[in-house]
């Protein structure tokens, strides 16, 4: 199969640097959206949501809050601020994110796109079955 | 003349002084390292997401409805400045190189009659400033707490500016801070981060023929925020390498000049000692001869 290049960066460092993306699936604001060699340039940003990232031989999940993607030159670029691998967290930690999006949204003055994006970071992590 | 006793003591005290400043330099110069990985590593992220907005910026036809954050409110009255400092001091002229800076800009802003308002980031850019300007300063904030830079506390800047700039309270918004670019040299940075000026490479045509999901405004308009905070956080992580850089150097300085200090005093004590001894000799000596 044909290969690309992924970047996926964070402020404080270069996250992830591949060059050996298969398919990348991340959640792009207006539904999933799938990557492959020679995808034609796009700009588009994020959702809470799972970039479901196949390499050659492995395959790895991140959950990410917000975000930006390019795709250009068959580099993908995924620029965000909070990422972390799925393997990596634990119940509490969760439990913690999603009772402080909670507490977000019972704010009375809260903007529609916050809450949707509240309401789909609740959706998203609630749905990952983490013990 | 300062008595041999005198002297010792002084000696003493100038040698503890040295400890400390060397072991300030230590300490500088190992979380510089760090802050300047830190600030290196950062610099994909800024630079990219500057990338990503200009080809957005270039994509924009209607330039009337495009984001005020980009193009700003169309006037030019009321000015923020955000004045990024350090939380301690003894670091040579880190601070008030930057104090210097932000208040040859305050001047030029209140001799052309325009409004001003403040707000400073690390404690000591608010003693500064305080003498001069205390009824601009409207919020002073100062992470103390926090051990390096990090985007949270950034973020948390970001969307105050923002949360101002929403509710109209100002037009125009200019951050200060040092520029890191070897320990002997900061540079004093002035920048305008509202509106956001491109114009320097907005001829450059983009090569790429993007596709935008959802439209060019829509992105533009999540991204800009975004971008303020990564702007603040970048000139966090320079601060944070400049201000151990000069540290660096200026307690180097301190350690040089006390011992150049301690070879004087220590000269000039065995002069002394010296001389007093040769006065006693020629006592004894003439006591001798007068017998």
């Amino acid at each position: 199969m044909e290969q690309f290049n992924l970047e996926i960066i964070s402020p404080e460092k270069s996250f992830l640097i591949k060059n050996d993306a298969l398919e990348v699936v991340v959640p792009a604001i207006e539904g999933y959206m799938g990557i492959l060699k020679d995808h034609t340039p796009i700009i588009s940003f994020l959702k809470p949501g799972i970039i479901d990232v196949k390499l050659n031989n492995e395959s790895l999940n991140f959950y990410v809050d917000d975000g930006v993607v390019e795709f250009k030159n068959n580099t993908l670029s995924i620029l965000t601020s909070n990422i972390f691998d799925i393997k990596d967290i634990n119940k509490n930690n969760v439990d913690i994110i999603i009772k402080d999006a909670e507490e977000e949204l019972k704010k009375e003055n809260i903007k529609d796109q916050d809450r949707f994006i509240l309401e789909k970071k609740i959706e998203v992590l609630n749905s990952l079955n983490i013990n | 003349m300062a008595s041999l006793d005198d002297l010792k003591k002084r000696i003493s005290s100038v040698k503890s002084t040295q400890k400390i400043t060397k072991a300030m330099k230590m300490v500088a110069a190992a979380k510089l390292r760090k802050a300047q990985e830190n600030a290196e590593r950062g610099r994909p992220y800024s630079k990219k997401m500057s990338n990503i907005i200009l080809n957005l910026s270039n994509g924009i036809t209607d330039a009337e409805n495009a984001p005020k954050l980009l193009t700003g409110t169309g006037q030019d009255k009321v000015h923020l400045c955000i004045v990024m400092t350090a939380d301690r001091g003894l670091c040579g002229g880190f601070n008030s190189n930057i104090i210097k800076k932000a208040k040859a800009f305050f001047h030029k802003i209140s001799k052309s009659g325009k409004e001003l308002k403040i707000i400073t980031v690390g404690s000591k850019g608010y003693d500064q400033l305080k003498r001069l300007y205390k009824s601009k300063i409207i919020e002073r904030i100062s992470f103390k707490e926090s051990k390096n830079a990090n985007f949270f506390d950034a973020d948390k800047v970001g969307k105050i500016i923002i949360d101002k700039f929403e509710k109209k309270e100002f037009d125009v918004c200019t951050i200060f801070y040092n520029q890191f670019k070897n320990v002997i040299t900061q540079i004093p940075q002035e920048q305008q981060i509202i509106p956001l000026i491109t114009n320097e490479e907005k001829d450059k045509p983009s090569e790429e023929n993007y596709e935008f999901e959802p439209d060019e405004d829509e992105i533009l308009a999540n991204l800009l925020p975004k971008n303020i905070s990564t702007q603040i956080f970048k000139a966090m992580l320079e601060n944070s390498a400049s201000e151990q850089g000069s540290r660096m150097s200026a307690m180097d300085n301190a350690t040089r000049n006390a011992g150049e200090m301690v070879d004087k005093l220590t000269i000039k004590y065995n002069r002394s000692r010296q001389a007093a001894i040769t006065k006693e000799l020629i006592e004894i000596i003439s006591g001798a001869e007068s017998l």
